[in-house]
């Protein structure tokens, strides 16, 4: 079996956030990245999956900051084969689907494995473009994933805590919401080894054709702070008007 | 380009999902100020009773097949598709939840449309969409290009009293070429019971990544202890397996509304302020000032969980 797991790095939010001088996307300058948290799970609900009944795992990426740190990381905690995707400028997700999709066609692989969404993906979750591009079926939300041959079991939640369950057949793409266990952790000193002996491949992008299809007119924080009072003073002083409100609220 | 707006109808065992409803009544107000027609999408098979419900709407484009009596992202994203390459609505607004993330960005890529995703507003002349990102610490407005557009509506954003209209708006019946699956629907799972169910609570402590580590539960539930209530918690404590589903708040969590819930050390992502902006009395605590929870809570404190917790506790 093989599965791709496309993963990305995004703006690390324990950061603080701004906005460009041309007022339509983060200053990207001194930007902290991380890798978006669903494809550590995408990635380490594939890596279940390989340690289960064994399975050939790529994980791919498109070039940018920070990115090769993601890939090794990746390699590191169990990934096979490391696929750097070269040659796409924007931040459309469409077009990273598209490219994606391009350089993947070329690949084989039974299931398609990527975080749900991303806190960047203003223009649609990455798992469902990709798997239209690809022109293969496609499950979001999916927290969890069985293999029996050619037939994959998924669980597909849905509000409240109820999951459906869906039997289908390769190939297909997942959008990952969580995996079945927590994402394994890897020590720095494993990385390092891994980016001394994981190869990255590099593959170009080809034609992509496609866009967002709509622009930015601005970005904007949302007016935060406004709706709270705010509660001044040392833990204690704090904690003792806590206690008041509730006193007063009849609620203790 | 018609001057339709679409709204893609949720329904989960015979019941309508409020998303429905929120966004018929924004697709009303929309269609009022563009003078367009708002059509309602229902798929089902043998759910056509459920058009009764959907009054808001001057039409109800209803598509029944056997393939579509339970809820298939394969079947639904076909028949979507379909619908809007024959009618060409000029905005198709679906649901930010788990069916609407299946079928939005596949209705897009299908009929080569821009697709706006968490969508928190919407201009009456649909010329601006306004997303809520980067976990709700930013929002960005999108103008859609003119020949039509999917957007992806995060639930809770519009009222949705304005969209629940009983009445019989005209059904038109439509037939969509779902053709083979490779998806089939197995079985719905009920949520295990057992547990402390906590819509039914009075009081919430509610913790989030903030508390960093599942040895520092104890701390925040010998609090809820203290004042009578049950402990929940964001998407990423489930997701690190500290405590069960049961306890989730959120989007693919439970909605509570508590006269009291205390948010410990939850920033606040759209997913989280879906399942708990309605309680009663809602108190943040938390090391960021500018966490997007502030916006939604009464009371704010900007402190460590870990000086906090104790003092409140200890004056319980």
């Amino acid at each position: 079996m093989n599965i791709i797991v496309p993963i990305k790095q995004v703006p690390d939010l324990v950061e603080e956030l701004e906005i460009n001088s041309a007022g339509t996307d983060l200053d990207r300058e001194w930007l902290k990245m991380k890798l978006n948290e669903f494809d550590d799970h995408a990635l380490e609900e594939a890596l279940l999956l390989k340690d289960e009944q064994g399975a050939n795992v790529t994980a791919i990426a498109l070039d940018g900051d920070d990115i090769d740190k993601a890939l090794f990381a990746a390699a590191a905690k169990g990934a096979d084969r490391l696929i750097k995707v070269t040659g796409v400028a924007g931040t459309s997700t469409h077009e990273a689907a598209k490219a994606m999709a391009n350089v993947i066609q070329g690949l084989e692989y039974d299931l398609v494995m990527t975080g749900v969404q991303a806190v960047d993906d203003r223009d649609g979750q990455m798992a469902v473009l990709l798997a239209h591009y690809l022109g293969i079926p496609h499950v979001s939300v999916v927290t969890g994933v069985q293999v029996a041959g050619s037939s994959v079991t998924v669980h597909k939640e849905y509000g409240g805590g109820m999951v459906a369950e869906f039997e289908a057949a390769t190939p297909l793409a997942l959008g990952i919401q969580a995996a079945r266990e927590t994402p394994r952790y890897v020590p720095v000193a494993k990385v390092r080894r891994a980016s001394r002996d994981a190869n990255i491949e590099e593959m170009a992008a080809g034609d992509l054709g496609v866009d967002a299809g709509s622009t930015v007119a601005k970005m904007y924080k949302p007016e935060t702070g406004a709706g709270a009072e705010m509660i001044d003073g040392s833990a204690e002083d704090q904690a003792s008007k806590i206690i008041e409100i509730l006193t007063q609220k009849g609620i203790k | 380009m018609s001057n339709q707006i679409f709204v893609i109808v949720e329904h989960l065992k015979g019941n309508i999902e409020d998303i429905t409803f929120e966004m018929l009544g924004k697709g009303k107000e929309i269609a009022g100020a563009t003078g367009g027609e708002l059509v309602a999408v229902l798929l089902g098979s043998g759910a056509d009773d459920l058009a009764g419900q959907l009054g808001a709407a001057g039409k109800v484009i209803y598509v029944d097949d056997p393939q579509l009596a339970e809820y298939n992202p394969q079947a639904y994203c076909k028949a979507v598709s379909a619908l809007v390459a024959a009618n060409q609505p000029k905005m198709v607004l679906v649901g930010n939840t788990s069916m609407g993330m299946d079928i939005a960005g596949g209705v897009s890529v299908a009929n080569n449309l821009p697709f706006i995703a968490y969508a928190s507003g919407i201009a009456n002349d649909g010329s601006t969409v306004t997303s809520s990102l980067y976990g709700g610490k930013m929002n960005v407005d999108s103008s859609p290009g003119g020949d039509g557009c999917v957007v992806s509506v995060i639930a809770g954003s519009f009222p949705a009293d304005a969209g629940r209209v009983e009445g019989s708006p005209a059904v038109e019946t439509a037939s969509a070429d779902i053709g083979d699956l490779s998806i089939r629907f197995k079985q719905l799972i009920e949520p295990e019971g057992g547990d402390v169910d906590i819509t039914a609570q009075e009081i919430l402590v509610s913790v989030g990544r903030g508390i960093q580590s599942d040895e520092n539960l104890p701390m925040a539930e010998e609090l809820a202890a203290k004042l009578g209530g049950a402990i929940s918690c964001s998407r990423p404590i489930v997701d690190s397996k500290w405590l069960a589903k049961t306890r989730q708040v959120g989007k693919s969590g439970l909605k509570v509304k508590p006269k009291l819930y205390l948010a410990l050390g939850i920033s606040g992502a759209p997913e989280h302020i879906e399942g708990m902006k309605d309680a009663d009395l809602i108190i943040a605590v938390n090391t960021d000032p500018k966490a997007p929870i502030f916006d939604y809570a009464h009371y704010g404190v900007v402190q460590d969980l870990f000086d906090f917790i104790p003092a409140l506790s200890s004056k319980l």
